[in-house]
């Protein structure tokens, strides 16, 4: 990559840069120590946990610390000019033309009042002085390189009128647009689909190869670095804990953290049966209250009391290699291994369990009655939002059905269905042999809402923040009826505590003095007071850093294990589902795809659809090739849903008429795995596997 | 970052830490309450000192409460008698060396005692007032934020209704219809300002309701009623104090103007508006007789709004 010979200089040179935050309490030391340098053409990936001071560090890049940030020591180091020296006239030059960011949140970086065609040009036409003329062409030009459909059309649109990944591809656009020659990227994809995120992805990686752009990528996501990046970083605690060329980090790694952030993540051929996830004990540590010596050692297994926390840790060369260092005195001796497969869990293939759940061709419409004036002259008009449509599947007693899909698949419409949220439309969901579909919640028995219980997504959403967490279960105890007397209840809540591993004190914590694990882990325990028979556990980690992560995933299966209860999973990470699901339903615009174990799933004969879902899955290891399949075009219309098969309108191996106006056959590839699809069950057996390991090749 | 900015005192986060002991223990529930009330406010009044504006605030309303609590002990005189020797006295009317040290007014009725008992009025008649408007408002907002549809729509255009008079000729009409007393002020204040308070809860009810607890309440089958009360409304508490101290001093305005146009309280008894009304004859000759009471008019609703600022500050905070 660094064969662009005539400069030598590096593009940005840190050293020893200090991050400070003040605040009334006093100083909040962000960044201690931080070094790096880049040369023309690297991308540098950047990980760590949430508050371990990435976005800090690119915040200093920009000179964007706020009013209350200051770099206390080091420097920083641009094309051989120190950052310091330049004024605010020339930093204000600089952004955006030499150094470009993009950020999490498309939507709020684009201006909501100006058209995408204005804030491009701007670009061309406040850094170089271009004509309009000019800048349109340039921006119509770059607009083709991010490959948007009809540049020109979009050139006249407002950001709300095109999708959150073309919103992201506008942004990228325009930090490319000045030709830059660095960009950071501060989780470019994190607020988008799976399969938009893997366009995206490529983008990024063939844009910086034609512009040979320095990139500093900020992930918590292993797997996207590997796509993009060369060397990466692992911070922890504002601190460079271990960096190198991805092949070093990822198969030689070193740092007692790095071991523990791969422990975390599901890995693809594995589920729960053959390797367990290990998380991370404990949290990362307040700047302010930082530990002495390793910043990790408190939450490490290797801690060695006496030389891990006597003296400040130094960054040193692994092996007498030029990019591969770490921060850790017992890199040498530590001998890692993987952490060990969960153990005496109900074996899938046993005796059957009896069918707790049993879903028949659920249909969930929503009427949206249109109430503008000229449809209610001409008659007016509903119109049907199908959100769930001929919805089947079963689950049996203590085992986890998976529903897989990208946002708008209608699997949040399901589980409102399910608990009683919304009614369905037509069709039966047998729950223990009762159709519940039509039944809302303020007509269903107390068993029967005992019996169902739901985990949410956002941690913060899911406690009320006026509640103590002790009020918050005893709650459900005391509605429940499972104690009502003060001291019973009391007694039962530290007993549900103890089974999600916190604290007896933490009944009288309110919400916003727990983490997002803890409040999640409140929710499992809020969940499971009343032994429901279903649990349903709408994307109860994805808000999680990994380590939490995997944290949560072990104690939704402890509690699964010892209350012997079915678990709806519902998600969108494959490696999660993979890790944990028996059973799993690929869902596509409120239709399924396919169903089957997870094997089934993983392996072919895939639905086109879950081909391109597992070929976007990012995956942390750098031998393992996936087949690229990507989507063209963006998820249709809940309005306006494709007459024939739902996925038509992207499928990558459409065949013609056939798909676009019939309805598919639900094929059996296998007894109980069921594929929606045209396309002959021989023609999808002879599909070649996703995953291949290049490493046994 | 509140629980941080308290930290370094000790002492008081013991005895913060003891009171919230207290409530977990409690074996009743209104003693609970009653410590958990304790907690929390005393938890508010540490935060409230780290704000100037609020802890000037906080001590002219606390003037003004002490002096209606104490008012029998703080002045001789009975406000509504007559000082028959100042009366017959042409001289100017405000001699503080002598014995009415705020002076007297045309009637010779002595000024201190009837700004002091005329507080009195002011501190009964508009916290009751407000705390009524905000009964009928926050249940307004809270149905139609909650249940929408047409209970929202039919709320609502009735706050519209209320809401497109001129706050001052609603009182003015509705004052007129039923006579100028104590109680009637209070529902005239209710009827005027519930529309506005319904609208904010409303705007916190809608905002509130989407967020997972209300689900998760809902798929444990709790009732509308219980997770409107319990689950949302403490969490819209923070805007509602605000502007329950904001409103506070504009009722008290209002109280001041009805006592001006001759709507407030029937006299003989004391009513600081009353007393601005009734100087008016005589500003030129003893303007300390419409001075003084416009300073008590002022120094409170100043009050409640520097409170209310210090309270914005401090939720903005948090």
């Amino acid at each position: 990559m660094t064969d662009s010979s005539h400069d030598d200089t590096p593009v940005l040179e840190i050293t020893n840069l200090g991050i400070s935050y003040f605040v009334r309490a006093g100083e909040i030391p962000a960044v201690p120590d931080f070094s790096l340098t880049l040369r023309r053409g690297e991308s540098f990936g950047l990980v760590g946990e949430s508050g371990c001071g990435k976005s800090t560090v690119a915040m200093a890049i920009m000179n964007y610390l706020g009013n209350n940030g200051a770099i206390t020591r080091g420097s920083i180091v641009f094309e051989g000019r120190d950052m310091a020296d330049f004024s605010p006239e020339e930093m204000r030059q600089l952004r955006g033309s030499k150094i470009a960011m993009v950020y999490q949140e498309p939507m709020s970086a684009l201006n909501p009042s100006l058209t995408l065609g204005t804030q491009l040009k701007e670009v061309p036409i406040y850094h170089e002085g271009a004509s309009d003329r000019e800048a349109h062409d340039r921006a119509i030009e770059i607009l083709a390189d991010v490959n948007m459909p009809d540049p020109e059309s979009v050139m006249k649109r407002y950001p709300h009128q095109i999708s959150g990944g073309q919103q992201q591809r506008v942004v990228i656009a325009m930090a490319f647009l000045a030709n830059p020659s660095l960009l950071l990227l501060d989780e470019p994809t994190t607020a988008l689909d799976v399969t938009v995120e893997a366009t995206v992805i490529d983008l990024i990686a063939n844009l910086r190869k034609k512009y040979n752009t320095t990139l500093i990528y900020i992930s918590h996501n292993l797997g996207l670095i590997v796509k993009v990046c060369d060397r990466i970083g692992v911070m922890y605690s504002g601190e460079m804990i271990e960096e190198g060329t991805i092949r070093e980090v990822f198969k030689n790694t070193k740092h007692p953290y790095t071991y523990g952030l791969f422990d975390c993540i599901p890995s693809l051929n594995a589920d729960k049966h053959t390797r367990g996830l290990a998380p991370i004990p404990g949290q990362v540590s307040l700047p302010h209250e930082r530990p002495p010596g390793c910043a990790f050692g408190p939450r490490c297994r290797y801690f060695e009391a006496g030389s891990c926390d006597a003296e400040r840790i130094e960054i040193e060369p692994v092996d007498d290699s030029p990019t591969h260092r770490v921060r850790c005195i017992r890199w040498n001796e530590i001998d890692h291994r993987p952490p060990l497969p969960v153990t005496d869990l109900a074996e899938a293939g046993g005796r059957v369990p009896a069918e707790v759940l049993h879903v028949e061709d659920m249909d969930k419409f929503y009427e949206q009655r249109d109430m503008s004036l000229s449809s209610l002259i001409s008659g007016g008009s509903i119109r049907y939002i199908r959100a769930n449509e001929g919805i089947s599947f079963t689950a049996r007693r203590g085992r986890t059905v998976a529903i897989v899909g990208e946002s708008g698949c209608g699997k949040s419409t399901f589980a409102k269905v399910l608990t009683g949220l919304e009614t369905a439309t037509k069709g039966s969901i047998r729950f223990n042999n009762e159709n519940i579909a039509m039944i809302p919640i303020e007509d269903r028995d107390p068993e029967l809402i005992l019996a169902l219980q739901m985990v949410f997504q956002n941690p913060d959403g899911t406690l009320n923040p006026s509640h103590s967490v002790g009020g918050a279960i005893g709650r459900v105890i005391k509605k429940f009826g499972l104690a009502s007397r003060r001291k019973d209840v009391d007694a039962k809540v530290a007993e549900l505590l103890e089974v999600v591993r916190l604290p007896a004190e933490f009944a009288r914590r309110k919400p916003r003095q727990l983490s997002g694990g803890q409040k999640q882990r409140i929710a499992v325990a809020r969940a499971f007071a009343g032994n429901p028979a279903m649990v349903i556990a709408d994307e109860p980690v994805s808000a999680l850093d990994v380590s939490v992560q995997a944290a949560v995933i072990n104690l939704l299966m402890d509690v699964q294990k010892k209350f012997n209860t079915t678990l709806l999973f519902i998600s969108h990470d494959l490696s999660v589902v993979r890790y944990l699901a028996d059973t799993v339903v690929v869902m596509y615009l409120g239709q399924i795809m396919e169903t089957g174990t997870a094997a089934e799933i993983f392996s072919p004969p895939y639905h086109p659809y879950t081909e391109a879902l597992l070929s976007a899955i990012p995956i942390p290891d750098p031998d393992i090739q996936q087949k690229r399949v990507r989507l063209e075009g963006e998820i249709p219309s809940v309005f306006n849903t494709p007459k024939g098969c739902r996925f038509s309108t992207r499928c990558p191996r459409h065949l013609g008429d056939i798909c676009d106006n019939q309805p598919p056959p639900d094929i059996e590839a296998a007894p109980g795995h069921r594929i929606r699809c045209h396309i002959p069950i021989e023609e999808l057996k002879q599909v070649e596997e996703i995953f291949r390991s290049a490493a046994l090749e | 970052m509140a629980d941080q900015a308290s930290g370094g005192k000790g002492a008081t986060n013991d005895v913060l830490a003891w009171l919230l002991d207290r409530a977990h223990d409690a074996d009743n529930r209104i003693l609970e309450m009653l410590y958990s009330v304790v907690h929390g406010t005393l938890r508010w009044f540490l935060l409230l000192r780290e704000s100037p504006a609020a802890m000037l605030g906080f001590v002219l309303i606390g003037f003004w409460v002490f002096v209606a609590v104490f008012a029998p002990f703080l002045t001789s005189y009975d406000p509504n008698a007559l000082d028959y020797a100042m009366l017959a006295d042409p001289t100017p009317k405000w001699m503080p060396w002598e014995a009415h040290w705020l002076g007297t007014d045309e009637l010779g009725r002595d000024i201190w005692s009837r700004l002091i008992w005329g507080s009195r009025t002011v501190l009964m008649v508009a916290p009751i007032a407000v705390f009524m408007a905000y009964l009928v408002g926050c249940t307004m907002g809270m149905l139609a934020g909650y249940l929408g549809g047409w209970v929202d729509m039919l709320i609502s255009r009735i706050s519209d209704i209320i809401l497109s008079f001129p706050v001052l000729i609603l009182f003015i009409i509705l004052i007129t219809a039923i006579g100028p007393s104590a109680l009637n002020i209070i529902i005239a204040v209710t009827v005027a300002s519930s529309p506005g308070i319904g609208r904010i809860a409303r705007g916190m009810i809608l905002d509130l309701r989407n967020h997972e607890y209300v689900d998760a309440a809902k798929i444990r089958g709790e009732s509308a009623l219980y997770i409107m009360v319990v689950e949302l409304l403490p969490n819209a508490r923070g805007p509602l104090i605000v502007d329950a101290c904001v409103r506070m001093g504009y009722t008290i305005i209002t109280i001041g103007v009805l006592g001006f146009l001759g709507l407030g309280l029937p006299p003989p008894d004391p009513d600081w508006g009353g007393m601005v009304v009734k100087a008016k004859g005589f500003i030129s000759i003893w303007p300390h007789m419409a001075i003084l009471p416009s300073i008590a008019i002022s120094s409170l609703v100043v009050g409640f709004n520097l409170l209310a600022d210090g309270l914005r500050e401090i939720s903005m905070r948090d």
